[in-house]
């Protein structure tokens, strides 16, 4: 651990999502902040503890919304304390946690509760979510003043619609005299009850009960025109079809105040991945096409989405060793989030700014947080990396608790070298 | 084009759907049923090829004539054979699947013969088990005997298995034969036809090479081969349809609609039939025209072959791993 006061990270080359551009030099970090960007040549200040960056990537560290961690309830799948190793190992440095727990997070003393527990035991920032409505049944809406009091950044049902457009439409009036930002799973749920996989081919092949891309464009449409009527705050936590997307693009243009989301999983893998009802595969929503893999990719590229998420939601064996029909969705990704977005880089679809746009500057922004930037005064949270190293994922080594990622013994490229927090060293790899 | 039968061309280790099999290895087991055909019209029906083998048939969902089937074959070929109803047992008692085979693993079957109310389940057993498993159908994806016994009904109806108009009718959604048997007769290179109500013939079919009719008339027109789907109500959550009796007008199989097909069309169906429903009962017993009580002697001749063969394998594996 660093204790130094000051830190001087010496030639590295610098992502910086605001100007969008990439450039060697060098980061001077006072009291837990960024004090100065300074050119490559730039001597170490005296004093300062000199990080030598040996030519890697350095770069904001990463927010991350719509983290799963297991407590209260299923602290066997999940702690603060793994789930914050894994995201300092994986260079997310702030987690945004969602509150589909057992019990959920619904009420000001179970936020407190999460928050006490956060800070004895995870290493990097977090950033707890608040159900939008008691027990994300769609039929109150939560505290939405005294959870914000208590330190909701944001207020989400999960993956479970608010069905009723009555109880959503007074929780976004509601919300938006809070100022507060309504996340939201797009999805039309009487088309997805039941669904396993999307519609087409494969799922026809193997007989999996799915649904159509149709419904999350209609679950958007719907959300949009409740905005239109309540002018809220508002984030569709995760947007994987080609056919959302125009719906979206108008939104904005139209001036409502809305942001989209999208998984490293549909950007990375597609439906055809599942292969031999490989349970790790299974995500909700389920992955899609290929067509609609490359759309989202673009839209991120666009900026037309705005954020990527790793969606991390543990499950242990016992929820994924089951038919896929039965299995549980979802897959781990703190640790992956980095390596699974360089393939994107890799593959000359989008540049490092652009990376780092969608998952340091425009969650932390969407939340008003500082973080984010590679800017003075903005908190010292940061990633250095390697963008090329090369590595075999083997998922028990991953710090999570639980070990359901779809990329076991894939071939990765990309490794976190170190993670800082506040200028606080949280991780850094043995060489 | 005849080719010389060749059992040794069957290299599975397990019969969990027609996609894995090569169509030489569909030929393989085709051929040696034929055989067994001739064996179970004989009074003394006995052979010893399973003899020693204990064949555990575990049914999680309802089945008789497919389960009384693999008995019998089992049987036949002397097997010890036991019957396990799933349903009934330690899934009540909350135990999982991988623990329920892991259970009967140690109780060393050679061959476990599985129906599973999900797509996927039958395979997800077999990568736990040491012996062949053979799928009798998982949820929506596949029932590859069934398959397989239309086939050998259909090649000895019409004297080949390649380049025939066939037409798949009804409740294609729902029915895991209908995939196996679009897979099998796909394979061995046959025109298909999928004919039905959209809502239970869903497009992403067409992807599969086969043409899809909603008007069962055109459908039919000069066909070989029809194949009549029972409607599955009880997969069914409510509304593909607006009544069994508009169904039956718009696309059950009555002496007017089979007339449009060939003269010598013979008619399938896999059973349990819903008469009135999907097939008018005065075609299901027209013995000129239907093959459906024929179908029923080849399941149990496909049963014996299927499992003579991965037995074969199994006992090869065994042999080599003692070497």
């Amino acid at each position: 651990m660093t204790t130094a006061s000051s830190l001087f990270f010496t030639n590295a080359r610098i992502i910086n999502p605001e100007t969008d551009s990439v450039t060697p030099g060098a980061v001077l970090i006072e009291a837990g902040k960024i004090a100065a960007l300074l050119s490559a040549d730039a001597p170490a200040p005296t004093g300062a503890e000199v990080i030598d960056c040996g030519g890697k990537y350095l770069a904001p560290g990463m927010v991350d919304i719509g983290v799963k961690v297991c407590e209260p309830g299923e602290r066997h799948k999940e702690s603060y304390r793994t789930a914050g190793r894994a995201a300092a190992y994986g260079g997310v440095t702030t987690m945004v946690t969602r509150p589909d727990t057992t019990p959920t997070i619904d009420n000001p003393e179970t936020l407190e509760f999460v928050q006490r527990r956060a800070q004895a035991d995870a290493p990097v920032n977090v950033l707890p979510m608040a159900a939008l409505t008691k027990g994300r049944e769609g039929r109150e809406m939560t505290e939405i003043g005294f959870l914000m009091d208590a330190g909701a950044v944001a207020f989400t049902d999960c993956d479970r619609v608010v069905q009723s457009t009555k109880v959503l439409t007074r929780a976004l009036t509601y919300a938006r005299s809070c100022g507060a930002l309504v996340i939201a799973h797009p999805q039309e749920p009487g088309l997805s009850a039941g669904a396993a996989a999307t519609s087409g081919k494969f799922a026809a092949l193997r007989g999996l009960p799915s649904v159509s891309p149709m419904a999350e464009r209609m679950g958007l449409d719907r959300d949009i025109a409740l905005l239109e009527m309540t002018g809220a705050r508002y984030h569709a936590d995760q947007i994987t079809t080609a056919r959302a997307l125009p719906a979206l693009e108008r939104a904005k243009a139209n001036g409502l105040d809305i942001t989209a989301g999208t998984s490293i999983h549909h950007l990375t893998l597609n439906e055809l991945d599942v292969a031999d009802y490989r349970t790790f595969f299974k995500v909700k929503p389920p992955l899609r096409s290929e067509d609609d893999r490359l759309a989202v990719v673009e839209a991120v590229r666009s900026g037309l989405i705005d954020t990527i998420s790793s969606m991390h939601t543990p499950q242990d064996e016992e929820s994924k060793r089951l038919p896929f029909e039965e299995a549980a969705a979802g897959a781990v990704a703190l640790e992956t989030l980095l390596p699974a977005a360089l393939r994107l880089y890799h593959a000359d679809l989008l540049d490092l700014p652009t990376l780092f746009r969608a998952l340091a500057l425009n969650p932390a922004r969407r939340l008003g947080l500082d973080a984010g930037r590679m800017a003075e005064g903005a908190p010292a949270d940061l990633v250095l990396f390697d963008a090329d190293a090369p590595f075999v994922l083997d998922r028990f080594k991953l710090q999570s608790k639980s070990k359901n990622t779809p990329f076991d013994t894939q071939r990765m490229q990309g490794r976190v070298l170190a993670t800082y927090v506040s200028g606080r060293e949280v991780y850094r790899r043995e060489p | 084009m005849t080719v010389q039968s060749d059992p040794s061309a069957f290299q599975q280790k397990h019969l969990l759907g027609i996609e894995p099999l090569h169509p030489r290895e569909i030929t393989a087991i085709l051929d040696l049923a034929e055989e067994y055909v001739d064996l179970n019209r004989q009074t003394q029906k006995h052979s010893d090829a399973l003899a020693g083998l204990t064949q555990i048939n575990m049914f999680f969902e309802n089945s008789t004539r497919t389960q009384a089937s693999f008995e019998l074959a089992g049987k036949r070929l002397g097997a010890d054979v036991m019957n396990m109803a799933m349903q009934a047992s330690s899934i009540k008692k909350g135990e999982t699947l991988i623990d329920t085979a892991m259970t009967l693993n140690a109780m060393h079957p050679d061959l476990l013969v599985v129906r599973h109310p999900h797509s996927g389940a039958v395979d997800l057993l077999a990568q736990k088990v040491n012996c062949a498993v053979l799928n009798a159908g998982d949820g929506k994806h596949e029932h590859p005997t069934q398959a397989l016994l239309d086939a050998l009904t259909i090649r000895r109806a019409k004297g080949r298995l390649h380049r025939l108009n066939i037409a798949i009718c009804g409740d294609v959604t729902h029915s895991r034969v209908a995939r196996s048997n679009l897979i099998l007769l796909g394979k061995m290179e046959n025109r298909i036809r999928l004919v039905g109500p959209p809502t239970l013939v869903p497009s992403q079919f067409a992807e599969f090479g086969a043409e899809i009719y909603d008007d069962m008339r055109e459908g039919l027109k000069d066909v070989d081969v029809v194949m009549m789907l029972r409607l599955q109500k009880e997969r069914m959550d409510g509304g593909f349809i607006p009544s069994e009796r508009e169904y039956f007008h718009r696309y059950g199989l009555d002496a007017d609609k089979l007339a449009l097909a060939k003269p010598d069309a013979i008619v399938m169906h896999p059973g349990p039939m819903n008469r009135g429903v999907e097939i008018d009962g005065t075609i299901a017993d027209d013995i000129k025209r239907s093959v459906i009580q024929e179908q029923v002697e080849m399941g149990v001749a496909v049963r014996m072959a299927a499992m003579d063969l991965l037995a074969r394998n199994l006992r090869q594996r065994r042999t080599e791993g003692e070497a």
